[in-house]
């Protein structure tokens, strides 16, 4: 590898983690803003305009706090339990594409960290089970009966719903015939009766429905957030954290959710495709503004995801523990199989 | 009497498309963006205050007049106060009204904003102002003595016409 090709790989990870983190502390802004409008209220509005700096004024808080450990608790444990929970967070953007190839300089350029990797889906979906175990370490390193059951609880649902969602992805995957993420992508880039973008939302509709609520799922949000599960657990995991180890935790969180959206958005609505905006004449000459413009559509794409995120969030109120399961194991994992195996039939009776 | 077993039976019988979650999970969400752009209820606070009625019972004032307060320290208010927050030592004047409070303090940690010191009182002298925010950084500043209780007699028409009309 030269020297450059190394530079410029330095240079994406830089700005993808950067972005990430801010990204990750404007998401909390922008989900107090949106619960706020929800309810009626107005929502941070002092620091900064209209609220903007809130987001760093609450890192500064985290930052400055007094980080307690517990005595009982299993000090390497608890200390990484938070560091697994972010990198795995940060880890799963190398498989994403951000953008088509362009050139400059007769130097070609992938915005994806990881350009071509043929196992990326299998990829994503064996890192996203790991984040299983940086919650039930800070549940059972915290020593707090609290903490371990929200762990636990956390484990056996994040189990759960990983087998929906992995066979939700087998029926894309079987259309796609790829496992390559940028593969993926490039062949949402068409039309279908020369309007409909050929996104895999309307070839896989149901296998979409289930990713969404999976993904509710895996990344501990409301409806699904029995992890912490504030009247009844306290907290749940977080209860023993404070300080910076606390907040490694909430980024984890609100990061995973702009993960999941990215996710949705590559492999389900077309990745960094712009409909009908790309195959403009101006756009196909000068490659480094349709890589732009790329840029600006997969953002939107996971913005708008983002929002379906958090608007769920305030809608819809918790699940018991016993209809999670019974959602899980009897509602969408037969769905989910159903869903692959017709996939396949279809699939083999067009070819055939 | 034997006690009858009751079985426990389901009230609302859920049609198909409830048992779907879906639909009346997108009924819920709409109802939620709806409530996105309906009129906010908040009071932006330090901006924009809120101004009580005469009914409202805030911080307990004295009425002063041209010529003083109007108590004559019977020290009614001090006797009835549940929380006894209220001190007053009585004074002797050569004035046609002799008496007068030459020390008169309520302790605002104590008081409770009952409002019996206002109702006792002969001489509607200690009334409930419309004053409602109160701060101290230590627990001296919160013993209110006569400097801070007198209040002029016309900010305290609302409280005094309310007084009037309660007790008809």
């Amino acid at each position: 590898m030269e020297l450059l090709d190394i530079g410029i790989l330095a240079a994406k990870i830089f700005i993808v983690l950067h972005v990430f983190l801010i990204g990750a502390a404007y998401v909390v802004l922008y989900e107090r803003k949106l619960s706020a409008w929800v309810q009626k209220r107005v929502g941070p509005n002092r620091v900064g305009w209209r609220g903007s700096l809130q987001s760093f004024a609450d890192v500064l808080k985290l930052v400055k706090k007094e980080n307690i450990v517990p005595k009982a608790a299993h000090q390497g444990f608890h200390f990484l339990a938070p560091i697994i929970t972010i990198a795995i967070a940060i880890a799963l953007w190398c498989v994403i594409p951000f953008a088509g190839p362009f050139t400059v300089a007769g130097k070609v350029i992938d915005l994806t960290i990881a350009p071509g990797l043929d196992v990326g889906i299998l990829l994503l979906l064996a890192l996203s089970s790991l984040g299983v175990y940086g919650i039930t370490i800070a549940g059972w390193s915290s020593n707090n009966k609290y903490s371990l059951l929200g762990g636990l609880r956390s484990a056996a649902q994040m189990i759960s719903y990983e087998l929906s969602m992995g066979l939700s992805l087998i029926g894309m995957m079987l259309v796609m015939g790829s496992l390559n993420v940028s593969e993926i992508v490039v062949q949402q880039s068409g039309y279908w009766f020369g309007f409909l973008p050929k996104w895999n939302v309307f070839v896989q509709p149901i296998g979409f429905l289930i990713f969404l609520v999976a993904a509710f799922a895996e990344t501990n949000r409301a409806p699904f957030d029995l992890a912490e599960a504030e009247p009844e657990l306290v907290g749940g995991f977080h209860t023993e954290y404070s300080g910076l180890r606390f907040g490694l935790f909430f980024l984890g969180e609100y990061g995973n959710v702009i993960l999941m959206s990215a996710l949705m958005a590559t492999l389900f609505f077309g990745g960094y495709n712009a409909p009908w905006l790309q195959d403009l004449a101006f756009f196909q000459q000068n490659e480094v503004l349709r890589a732009v413009l790329q840029i600006g559509a997969f953002s939107f794409k996971t913005f708008m995801l983002v929002t379906v995120f958090i608007w769920v969030r305030w809608s819809i109120p918790r699940f018991r523990y016993d209809q999670l399961m019974n959602l899980g194991w009897r509602v969408m994992f037969p769905i989910a199989l159903l869903n692959a195996v017709t996939t396949a039939v279809v699939l083999q009776a067009i070819r055939s | 009497m034997a006690i009858k077993s009751v079985q426990a039976k389901q009230v609302k019988q859920l049609n198909f498309w409830e048992k779907l979650y879906l639909p009346e999970i997108a009924r819920g969400l709409t109802l939620t963006f709806k409530q996105v752009f309906t009129p906010k209820f908040t009071r932006e606070y330090p901006e924009e205050r809120f101004i009580p009625a005469g009914s409202y019972r805030g911080r307990p004032v004295l009425v002063e007049e041209e010529n003083g307060e109007r108590c004559v320290a019977c020290g009614l208010c001090s006797r009835v106060c549940p929380a006894i927050a209220i001190e007053v030592q009585a004074g002797e004047t050569t004035r046609e009204k002799e008496r007068y409070p030459s020390k008169f303090e309520i302790n605002m940690l104590r008081c409770i904003y009952c409002g019996y010191c206002e109702e006792v009182c002969p001489e509607e002298a200690i009334v409930m102002s419309k004053d409602y925010e109160l701060v101290f950084t230590n627990v001296e500043d919160a013993i209110f003595g006569k400097d801070r209780l007198l209040m002029p007699v016309s900010q305290l028409q609302d409280r005094l016409e309310f007084l009037r009309q309660y007790r008809g």
